[in-house]
């Protein structure tokens, strides 16, 4: 008979420990009970986010959300959006769905979030959607360019940040028909809704029958030497990367040992000049004339207002942190957040939040529009494209936008706006 | 942790006259047969009634946490029985789940694509992921039954690798690394308009479970269970005893293969979503982890492996958020922390408590010492101990 009691001792214990656990989560909750609108207070509004903090994904990626919470801080110290502080919390998913799925809920039911701001990734933010909506928490600009975010019917709360994947193919095979015409053009991109959209975008423009080869990647598989000796193999002149960092070094890397040396067009994600040519080291050089696209400031335009304001508070608020694009990216973000709170007023809501975003007409550091409204949830609707040039990337031509449809690629005039004096977005 | 709470303690301990335990399978085989079946169904029932209790005293992330438990609680219980009771490792469980996972995913989506709709239809669907899965562990438990020590690691290592890839290739059924998103059903409309989402899935996640460990406890309990036990601690003798060695062998395979099935596709139920990264060679290892960590002998080691595999994350993560440290240490630290925890964890276990968390208790409540723990992870020591009263 002792080992029956032995037994239920176990049982006994381990419940008891999730009681104690849950003892811990209900005060937390509990203690909220003057606020009727989760994660605001007088004094502070609580966000959260998902990112892959570590795992393959992270290169690069991790960056973002700390610099996200060093504007905040920067904010925070220049007192706040309507005197309240913004505390940012940051839950690494590792890029994998069924983490999300864990730390969402965390951030949702247990921290008691205003809003997810920026959750990274298609396939892991995916997996959430459904979950965000039925609490009705506001899912504010998610960092990935798919097009599943922009449903306002069936996601009345979720707002993307990024360019949409089509767009950008769109404008990258425009360059290619107005520069590279009578080349032999071919497309390489991630097997997931980031390359096949990249790709319906491409074909848009020059037609499926145009597109010499086509391959794709999985981020599990790190040889890419059949595909690149595909590309070679057909004769390619123009490969368009729809692809993240590791694999943009990875396939123009693995094209210089086959001997193969087209003209590369690479999608935002994957064409930051500081992460590739980390990832590529002493090959860094290969990167000479790779062409790429990007809405936000270029990192190395040291004469730029906002890339000297983001610099700063890179220094203050961030640890002197490397200063890439993911950095200015993720400042982006922040500010872009601020904007909309303070659009949302001193009696903040969700209902009001969300109303803000679909208002629209937010200007910042990004050289194309954002296209909020009541029918529009997708983020920035054009992008510039770059070239890397001596070592440096840079701009050149005009801006580009367009739609995800069959809208022409026209170019759009725009003046960037310079950041406000003190670098925090007033209310009007 | 607050010692405030703690008394909560549920009306357990004196529910039932015995637990899933089958540790004392071998010390009692004389029991009526009957009586063990009912002493089984009894604490089922106790454990439901808490289960139950638990769901409505708990917030509802609470309950998608235990949830995740009685998920993961299938696959290291499955496990347990197979390396602990039967003596084979291995390192490809994480494949087995991510089985059924896909099979949940596919006959979910397909049965709501045919315009199918209703709540049986997810019992037919776990019990596809569950038959699935007893075909695959049936073909790696023939292999597995031929091969020892490092060979047999190999080969389910093998497994744990093959399988998730094996969604890349066949990307027009499995969707690549992007994976599938579940088709579900949200709670009956008898529970009302404001059930919380996570109340059902505890409900659905708790009773596969209870039903999944009564059958293994009693299979555990029963002929094939002293046969796993035999074949374990000594081969030829269970030979010379007329037992079939290599059959009794995938048997305890196929029965951890349908387990680990189940609870891989209660995590589709859970996630809405099934992709290959959640099914990764370190799922595989973790799960090994944890029931080393739980402690090898007992299904109640496996209840204490699956809760240090959703809870020690979380702790980490508070962890981290005492800690005031610089924004790039912290950086550094924030997914790694967990890692290191778990590696540190697992060696001061081993030292302090070779029998794992179970061991550990069993001793502090100062009965037998953790025999059969130690006994299992000392396997390969051949020597076939008499297990006494």
């Amino acid at each position: 008979m002792r080992r029956s009691i032995r037994g239920g001792l176990a049982i006994a214990t381990s419940l008891a420990l999730f009681a104690a656990t849950a003892g811990c989560g209900g005060d937390g909750s509990g203690s909220g009970s003057g606020d009727a609108v989760p994660g605001i207070t007088d004094t502070e509004i609580v966000v959260g986010t998902h990112m892959p903090l570590t795992g393959p994904a992270s290169a690069g990626y991790s960056t973002i959300a700390p610099a996200t919470k060093a504007y905040f801080d920067y904010v925070n110290a220049n007192g706040g959006v309507h005197g309240r502080k913004i505390t940012y919390k940051i839950m690494d998913d590792g890029y994998n769905p069924a983490n999300t799925q864990q730390v969402v809920r965390q951030l949702v039911l247990q921290d008691r979030v205003f809003a997810i701001l920026n959750g990274l990734g298609t396939p892991t933010h995916t997996g959430v959607l459904d979950f965000l909506k039925s609490n009705r928490v506001p899912d504010l600009f998610v960092a990935s360019g798919s097009r599943s975010w922009d449903q306002p019917d069936k996601y009345p709360g979720t707002f993307g940040f990024n360019v949409d994947y089509t767009v950008e193919g769109k404008i990258l095979a425009s360059y290619v028909r107005e520069n590279l015409a009578g080349r032999k053009v071919c497309h390489f991109g991630q097997d997931d809704d980031f390359g096949r959209d990249s790709l319906a975008g491409v074909e848009r423009i020059l037609g499926a029958a145009a597109i010499g080869a086509k391959q794709t990647y999985v981020t599990s598989n790190t040889n890419v030497a059949p595909q690149i000796g595909a590309f070679k193999a057909a004769g390619c002149q123009v490969v368009i990367l729809a692809t993240v960092p590791g694999f943009t070094a990875l396939s123009i890397g693995t094209g210089a040992r086959l001997g193969f040396k087209p003209q590369w067009l690479v999608s935002n994600v994957g064409a930051d000049y500081p992460t590739l040519a980390k990832q590529l080291g002493a090959a860094a050089p290969l990167l000479e004339g790779v062409i790429g696209v990007n809405y936000l400031p270029m990192n190395n335009d040291t004469a730029n207002p906002w890339i000297q304001l983001f610099t700063k508070i890179n220094q203050e608020h961030n640890g002197a942190a490397p200063f890439d694009g993911n950095t200015v990216y993720g400042m982006s973000v922040g500010y872009l957040f601020v904007q909309v709170l303070l659009a949302a007023g001193r009696d903040l809501t969700r209902e009001a939040v969300t109303a803000a975003v679909e208002k629209g007409g937010y200007q910042g550091p990004g050289l194309a529009p954002l296209r909020f409204s009541a029918t529009d949830h997708s983020g920035y609707g054009g992008e510039r494209l770059t070239r890397v040039s001596g070592g440096v990337q840079q701009y050149f031509g005009p801006t580009y936008e367009t739609d995800e449809g069959e809208g022409p690629v026209r170019e759009y005039t725009g003046a960037p706006v310079p950041p406000p004096a003190n670098g925090i977005p007033t209310a009007n | 942790m607050r010692a405030g709470a703690l008394p909560v303690a549920p009306p357990e301990s004196d529910g039932g006259p015995a637990r899933t335990s089958e540790r004392g399978g071998a010390d009692r085989p004389t029991g009526p047969r009957g009586s063990t079946l009912l002493r089984h169904l009894v604490v089922v029932l106790v454990a439901a009634a808490a289960l139950l209790a638990a769901s409505y005293l708990l917030d509802p992330f609470r309950n998608f946490q235990l949830a995740t438990v009685a998920a993961y609680l299938c696959a290291t219980a499955g496990l347990t029985v197979l390396i602990g009771l039967n003596g084979q490792l291995s390192l490809g469980h994480g494949a087995l789940m991510a089985t059924g996972a896909y099979t949940v995913a596919l006959s979910q989506n397909a049965l709501a694509d045919r315009g199918m709709t209703g709540s049986w239809l997810l019992p037919l669907s776990l019990g596809a992921a569950v038959l699935t899965t007893i075909a695959v562990g049936a073909v790696i438990g023939v292999a597995a039954a031929r091969l020892r020590g490092p060979y047999l690691a190999g080969v389910t290592l093998a497994v744990a690798v093959v399988v998730p890839a094996l969604t890349v290739t066949f990307d027009g059924i499995f969707n690549g690394e992007q994976g599938l998103s579940v088709y579900l059903e949200p709670p009956p409309a008898a529970l009302g308009p404001y059930f919380p989402y996570e109340r059902w899935q505890l409900w659905i996640a708790g009773t596969a479970t209870l039903l999944a460990l009564l059958l293994v406890a009693n299979l555990v309990r029963s002929r094939y269970g002293r046969n796993f036990r035999a074949v374990r601690d000594d081969e030829i003798a269970a030979r010379l005893a007329g037992i079939h060695v290599a059959r009794t062998q995938v048997i305890a395979f196929v029965l951890s293969a349908a387990t680990a099935g189940l609870g891989g596709g209660l995590l589709a139920v859970l996630a809405q979503s099934v992709s290959p990264g959640a099914f990764s060679l370190t799922l595989s290892l973790f799960l090994l982890m944890a029931v080393v960590l739980g402690g090898l002998g007992s299904l109640a080691g496996a209840v204490w492996g699956a809760a240090v595999l959703v809870l020690l994350p979380e702790l980490s993560h508070h962890l981290t958020e005492q800690l005031s440290l610089s924004p790039a240490v912290a950086q550094r630290l924030a997914g790694n922390l967990p890692l290191a925890i778990f590696g540190i964890t697992l060696i001061v276990v081993m030292i302090a408590a070779p029998g794992g968390v179970q061991g550990l208790l069993s001793r502090l409540a100062r009965t037998r010492p953790v025999r059969a723990g130690l006994r299992s992870l000392r396997r390969p020591t051949r020597r076939s101990r008499q297990t006494r009263t």
